[in-house]
């Protein structure tokens, strides 16, 4: 069994996808339990995969015995295996939040719910370990795919908006598999690490030009990268709960993985991929400052979320662009912290009961009273974007700034700060009204009886993460040294 | 002078087609046909791959006994064709997700066209 580990990360939740909607015959407990122990599973694997790969270096896994470049392989190296873990993590997280929601729908839907987020799952982890282009293609639309439908599944809204989301991601996919065909016609090999030989010997040219620009361009709408970020505001906001929580904490991110996969893994460090990188630099700026911008504007706190998550991606983005180790440090470091803080606050904001579709900040007034625990994880979290100490979000920063001035970009060091200022103001004025503003219901007590205490399988993933917050910022010294180093493309 | 020669035909149709697509995205207000755009654009870059494959003189990629022809069989590359029959797979999911959103878009807004489907949404 354990030679098969690299495939079992993608094989655990692909084979519970299609048992759950069968085991739901038989009893929804069942399928339930499937569901949560599929993610589990598939974390352990990761694990225990990574911890290989730290351990003797890269595990190359050959599909059905054919090698490379003719057969498909798997690549579990610190960068893949560690973004396997974190996709895994939060995905037994939220498959464990999504009970109380699901507990309101027939057996039928939750079971599709179930099996579609499974899906979902084993497509991104495929995206994480593939060493191929076109299987990446292939698990980039089998999570697309399971996304559209369930971020369609409650209301019309989701589905006006979710349609749109399909035409601009399949314009995203067509775009990177039209770069692949180029790569392709350049060098006739599709494998990563075949690609990566052929395509320094072939050099630049016009063709490779052409593929790196519809490549990074594919990945960047995937990525929600601004000014690509239009599709990405409705789709998140009108989902159900726990999949924003997930989408939202890693979907961006796997792409990102991909972009920063192809620009330094794959292709090689010249011309094409150096004028794309200064023009992403840009590009990050921009979508740090306008995200941070847009998010003060919003008056739903879910909209506010998605919009700081556009400057976020800005700072993962520049981290690439500035290239050096310690900026690529701060933005793998970002990766991690940015998906489980932004978990912990989607997961929050669901949690709380709600009886419109909205989630206006005016409602968190007094939520602390209401739901202390989980408006302190909101919180912390919420500091984590901000980026105060000792949180995670505070030390992938002070990498991200480091690199900058070591690159001697000092306009995009003012712009991190500027930033970070920007999104202090529009978190501190949600956890103002969390912790300083009546709660409008503790005058009337018969409003106190209506009060549902938050469902314990909500409150634990939304604390677990907000304690991984706190954590990764603690031991983030740790981490890098053990895995993020590691993770970095030979430079 | 010509800027194509002849037998790259192919790639400027493919070109053709995923600008028609893109263009029909943009402009065509009818959800319906946003879709049947994006069908053409999918298909631009089938066209694409298979260009890709052609050999001048090429046989299918089939194995075949025949003692006079030898090791050296001239064949069109199979490997395009079987990333592009993925490829199609794909395209027909995302347009069969796309047409369950459109249905449940017509029975609850009663129209398929975008900006009445905005209003709707709006009031």
């Amino acid at each position: 069994m354990s030679e098969h580990l690299p495939i079992l990360i993608v094989v655990c939740p692909l084979a519970a996808a299609l048992l759950v909607p069968l085991a739901a015959r038989l009893s929804p407990r069942l399928a339930r339990g499937i569901a949560i122990a599929a993610p589990a599973g598939a974390l352990v694997c990761a694990v225990a995969a990574l911890r290989v790969a730290l351990d003797r270096g890269p595990w190359h896994y050959h599909l059905g015995g054919w090698a490379p470049p003719w057969g498909i392989e798997y690549v579990v190296d610190p960068l893949g295996g560690g973004m396997a873990t974190l996709v895994a993590l939060l995905a037994l997280l939220v498959a464990i939040y999504a009970g109380p929601y699901l507990r309101a729908r027939s057996a039928f839907r939750a079971a599709i719910f179930d099996s579609l987020f499974l899906l979902l799952t084993s497509g991104l982890l495929g995206i994480t370990l593939t060493g191929d282009l076109f299987n990446l293609y292939v698990f980039l639309e089998i999570s697309s795919l399971a996304a559209y439908a369930l971020l369609a599944s409650s209301g019309e809204r989701a589905v006006v908006a979710t349609f749109r989301y399909l035409l601009i991601g399949t314009i995203a996919a067509s775009f990177y598999l039209l770069g692949l065909g180029y790569l392709y016609a350049l060098t006739g090999t599709l494998n990563m690490g075949d690609l990566a030989i052929r395509l320094a010997e072939a050099g630049g040219g016009s063709a490779m030009t052409v593929g790196v620009v519809l490549i990074v361009v594919g990945l960047a709408i995937k990525m929600a990268v601004f000014p690509l970020h239009g599709w990405m505001p409705d789709a998140y906001t009108y989902a159900p709960p726990p999949v924003t929580m997930f989408i939202a904490a890693v979907m961006s991110k796997v792409s990102a993985y991909a972009l920063l996969r192809v620009l330094f893994f794959v292709l090689p460090a010249t011309g094409a991929v150096e004028t794309a990188l200064a023009v992403l630099s840009w590009v990050a700026t921009g979508g740090v400052l306008a995200g941070s911008i847009l998010a003060l504007a919003q008056t739903d706190v879910r909209r506010m979320l998605v919009y700081s998550s556009v400057g976020q991606m800005g700072y993962v983005v520049l981290g690439l662009s500035l290239g050096n180790a310690t900026a690529l440090t701060g933005a793998l470091l970002h990766v991690v912290g940015h998906a489980v803080a932004k978990g912990c606050l989607f997961g929050a904001v669901g949690s709380l009961p709600r009886q419109t579709m909205q989630a206006e900040i005016a409602g968190f007034a007094g939520a602390s009273r209401r739901a202390p625990l989980t408006m302190a994880a909101f919180t912390v979290a919420a500091l984590s974007l901000v980026g105060l100490p000792p949180t995670a979000g505070f030390f992938s920063k002070w990498y991200l700034l480091q690199g900058a001035l070591e690159a001697d970009a000092w306009f995009f060091a003012a712009v991190l700060l500027m930033s970070s200022l920007l999104s202090a103001v529009y978190f501190f004025r949600v956890i103002e009204r969390i912790y300083f503003a009546d709660d409008p219901g503790a005058a009337d007590p018969g409003a106190s009886r209506h009060r549902t205490k938050p469902s314990l399988r909500m409150l634990g993933p939304v604390i677990t993460l907000g304690a991984a917050v706190l954590l990764i910022g603690i031991l983030n010294g740790r981490l890098v040294t053990a895995v993020i180093r590691h993770a970095l493309p030979e430079l | 002078m010509s800027v194509v020669a002849w037998g790259q035909l192919q790639y400027v149709l493919a070109a053709v087609l995923l600008l028609i697509g893109l263009y029909g995205m943009l402009v065509r207000t009818n959800l319906v046909r946003k879709l049947m755009a994006m069908n053409v654009m999918q298909v631009a870059v089938i066209v694409f791959f298979i260009s890709l494959a052609v050999r001048a003189g090429g046989t299918p990629p089939i194995e075949v006994e025949s003692p006079s022809a030898g090791s050296d069989v001239l064949y069109a590359n199979p490997l395009p064709h079987a990333l592009m029959l993925t490829a199609i797979v794909v395209s027909v999911s995302t347009t069969g997700v796309a047409l369950a959103l459109l249905i449940r878009i017509h029975r609850r807004f009663d129209t398929l066209d975008e900006a009445d489907v905005l209003d709707r949404l709006r009031q």
